[in-house]
């Protein structure tokens, strides 16, 4: 059944904007980002949005519908009420570029950063083998679109600008995390992992967790492991002692 | 031009999908200085989209297999119309082209020995698709796109091609772009330019692709002066989401019949075994009872029709469906949850249990799923040399969904992955050949100039059509005239529709300024999806049989001349152009492998 809903949505660029008010017809099925597209084709042709597979595997349209980090492709129509507002305004934690496009380029720097995997030699017939249940951890970690809702999400950067710097956020924790658990990584990663990525600064609210739309666990499966292996690192007696007679020789 | 950003590159890759990626990653480390740029963010290309898996002939799980087996049943799967020698690279290299996905941190899944698992897959004799559940395509794109962060390859991401420039000879000189963010424009100058760029489905109505499916490659690459072949040759997956209507089209993995699912009709029927073709009757089951003791005892059994080429399935389920035999929303029904238990499904196909979930309502481990044909794969694309992936336009390359000729008149589940792999790898090696010996020619100005107005044009006219009504109007005419099933009148209705969408394009009216405009984006998007819809349409008037992705109700069935024809599209002015040429004889070592038993 169709209907006429209300749409709020925010309008601007990185000079400022506003809640705009729209109203959209709904068919049965849709979701947000149907509903945005009508929009485009309608009303609102240069109305800037990022999409790609509309199916919930590229996480290209993550935005916030009624506060809530949301891909619009997995929202649908049919969750609210059809006389309710829905708002839909961009991530918050990133610099808006136009509309609900915003600058993400926080995570690629963030990326970028994250020393690579390093595999050992293949075995004679030039195969690598590893059990099922040794690639299970790993390959949960690896379902991760990518896009970026546990970023944006994460109060330690949400309202924090500052800590943007020192912070990874909770998906390229993750990725140390995979690479730690990764049968055939050869690097540790976990001073690293504490000192460059800010490990230490997640208190493990598992607000990521909660807003992952692929329902990793990320601050059970990833971040408490990954914290738990840094501490042993430090603190396994003669790890302690190595670097302590190391700090003094410098 | 002051204002413009000018970058020198040896190889420029268009596209960042796996054939993009795999292409620069080559070019990089055969000492080229690479760029890649897409026009969308890093990670997020088409391929992220495919779920079943690698096909290579590794023999994990059935040592029998090899790279014969694979050619054999990639060019029976293409009704011959292969070109042989990229159909032969393709099966040969596949498993090293895995295997190194692994050295660059792939997880696949794996066998009890601790190798990568291999599934089952249509028109494939052994199991052969490498895989990770069903989202094989994002573990490759992430692998790929992290080794190529690892290499530190410029990427230049949400920046759009909508030129390639060429020298006074017409050899490649460079690309000119604008940012999507700023709509500002770039100049990239470089001797060598790889194509990477995807299909052409966005011009359907029902279509599994996504907004960036624009032909864009074909079109720049038909302007440059290179030919595109096998254009009449579309896949319609047999397999997409009918239900709801706002995700009519998204794909459902052949993997769940891989996996066991069954196709069935209203009353129930598993119809596929009414429609078993000759030419693969000697390698189908005809029974039910064989057909499911094959899961589990290849050797002694033959495969369930279920798991036939997709144009084979896809052409049965428009029939089931134009029989009134259809499921209640127009479409037939896909059951897996009466023949496997919940586990199982959620263990093997995690990403269709939660997009049935969460888009429409459906429990596939407790009911059928609904399903009907979905415009996927474009098999025609820019001909290329089959060693280098070079176009005939020097300095240009293509390699993936955007090259032609690999995949024939069908392409099989599976083999487009590898495809990608493959010939990324040799495009990116050729690009990066041709780099070192052919300095960069100077841009001229005046094209970067006309490239500029051209891209500004929208903005400067006044009263015209909003770009979403013509592109609306296009999907309409493509998907209901020259779809899955084709005619001689309604492709040349198709062309007179063709025809007056191009005069309406010239007429566009773009709202907004230049910063993030997807309303301006598509009016420069639509001239490319109209040139390569006109491809398709005159292309697929031309044959005059039935073959693979291509069936004309006024010709039905493969005709023995066309057999031995490729139909060629140039472009010849405004129009385009058709030729046909024969295709280049296998040699009889390979030609061998196709009088051995069946």
């Amino acid at each position: 059944m169709s209907y006429e809903a209300n749409l709020r949505v925010w309008r601007g660029d990185a000079d400022g904007g506003e809640l705009q008010d729209f109203t959209v017809t709904v068919n049965e099925g849709e979701v947000v980002l149907d509903i945005l597209h009508r929009l485009q084709a309608t009303q609102t042709p240069d109305l800037a949005v990022r999409w790609n597979c509309k199916a919930g595997k590229c996480g290209s349209c993550s935005a916030e519908v009624n506060g809530r980090p949301r891909l619009m492709c997995l929202t649908r129509m049919g969750t609210f009420e059809p006389d309710e507002s829905i708002t839909i305004t961009p991530l918050r934690a990133f610099p808006v570029v136009r509309d609900l496009v915003t600058d993400v380029s926080y995570n690629y720097d963030k990326a970028r950063e994250m020393p690579p995997f390093v595999p050992p030699e293949r075995d004679a017939d030039g195969n690598h083998r590893m059990q099922q249940i040794d690639v299970e951890r790993s390959q949960e970690f690896r379902k991760c679109i990518e896009c970026f809702l546990c970023q944006d999400v994460c109060h330690v950067v949400r309202d924090h600008e500052d800590n943007k710097p020192a912070f990874a956020g909770p998906r390229y924790l993750m990725r140390l995390a995979e690479l730690d658990m990764h049968p055939l990584d050869g690097v540790d990663r976990r001073r690293l992992a504490q000192d460059h990525f800010g490990l230490g600064m997640c208190n493990i609210t598992k607000c990521c967790s909660e807003v992952c739309p692929e329902g990793i666990k990320i601050t059970d499966n990833a971040l408490i492991p990954m914290k738990e292996r840094v501490v042993d690192r430090k603190y396994v007696p003669p790890t302690w002692l190595g670097n302590a007679i190391r700090r003094r020789r410098q | 031009m002051a204002d413009l950003e000018r970058h020198d590159y040896d190889v420029v890759v268009i596209g960042a999908g796996g054939a993009g990626l795999r292409a620069a990653i080559e070019a990089h480390e055969r000492g080229a200085r690479t760029a890649v740029v897409c026009k969308s963010l890093l990670g997020k290309a088409h391929t992220v989209m495919a779920e079943g898996g690698i096909a290579a002939a590794m023999g994990n799980v059935y040592p029998e297999d090899n790279w014969r087996v694979h050619f054999r049943d990639t060019m029976r799967g293409g009704k011959m119309l292969n070109h042989w020698r990229m159909a032969q690279l393709h099966a040969q290299e596949a498993p090293a082209r895995v295997r190194e996905l692994e050295d660059w941190g792939a997880l696949f899944d794996r066998t009890p020995d601790g190798l990568i698992s291999q599934r089952d897959f249509g028109g494939h004799r052994y199991a052969r698709l490498a895989h990770v559940g069903d989202r094989t395509g994002l573990e490759l794109i992430r692998t790929l796109q992290q080794r190529t962060v690892a290499l530190g390859i410029d990427v230049f991401m949400e920046c759009t091609v909508t030129r390639l420039l060429t020298a006074d000879d017409g050899a490649i000189s460079g690309a000119f772009a604008y940012r999507r963010d700023s709509g500002q424009f770039l100049a990239f100058r470089a001797p060598a330019v790889v194509l990477a760029t995807g299909g052409i489905g966005k011009s359907y109505t029902v279509t599994s692709n996504s907004w960036e499916y624009t032909g864009d490659g074909h079109s720049l690459a038909l302007a440059a002066g290179a030919s595109l072949i096998n254009m009449e040759f579309l896949q319609f997956h047999p397999t997409g989401m009918v239900w709801p209507p706002s995700v009519r089209g998204i794909l459902v993995t052949e993997s769940v019949r891989g996996d066991g699912g069954v196709l069935k009709n209203a009353a129930g029927n598993r119809f596929m075994f009414d429609y078993i073709p000759d030419y693969f009757r000697k390698e189908t089951a005809e029974t039910e009872e064989e057909a499911d003791r094959w899961y589990t005892d290849k050797k002694n059994n033959r495969r369930p029709p279920e798991l036939l080429p997709r144009d084979e399935v896809a052409r049965a389920i428009n029939s089931e469906v134009k029989a009134d035999r259809g499921s209640p929303h127009g479409g037939v029904f896909l059951d897996i949850a009466s023949r496997r238990d919940a586990d199982y499904v959620q263990k093997r196909l995690p990403s269709m249990y939660h997009q049935f979930k969460e888009l429409a309502e459906v429990d596939i481990t407790a009911e059928a799923m609904e399903v009907g044909p979905t415009c996927h794969y474009v098999m025609g694309g820019v001909e290329v040399h089959p060693e280098t992936a070079a176009a005939s336009v020097t300095g240009l390359f293509a390699a993936g969904e955007v090259a032609g000729g690999m995949h024939g008149s069908n392409r099989l589940g599976g083999n487009s992955l590898s495809d990608l792999l493959v010939f990324g790898r040799r495009a990116g090696t050729a690009a990066a050949g041709h780099a070192a010996s052919a300095p960069a020619a100077a841009l001229s100005e005046t094209a970067l100039a006309e490239a500029e107005t051209a891209a500004l044009a929208p903005f400067g006219r006044q009263g015209g059509e909003n770009p979403y009504t013509v592109q609306h109007d296009l999907q309409e005419a493509m998907n209901s005239l020259v779809g899955i099933i084709r005619t001689a009148a309604e492709v040349e209705q198709a062309l007179e529709r063709i025809a007056e969408l191009k005069v309406r394009v010239q007429a566009l009216t773009v709202a907004g300024g230049r910063h993030y405009n997807p309303g301006w984006h598509l009016a420069l998007d639509l001239p490319h999806m109209l040139r390569v819809s006109e491809c398709v349409a005159r292309a697929a008037l031309e044959r005059q049989e039935s073959r693979g992705g291509h069936t004309r109700e006024d010709f039905p069935g493969p005709r023995e001349e066309w057999g031995q024809l490729n139909v060629l599209c140039t472009l010849f002015g405004d129009g385009i152009g058709l030729h046909r040429k024969p295709l280049p004889g296998m040699p009889p070592e390979l030609a061998e492998i196709f009088e051995e038993s069946g």
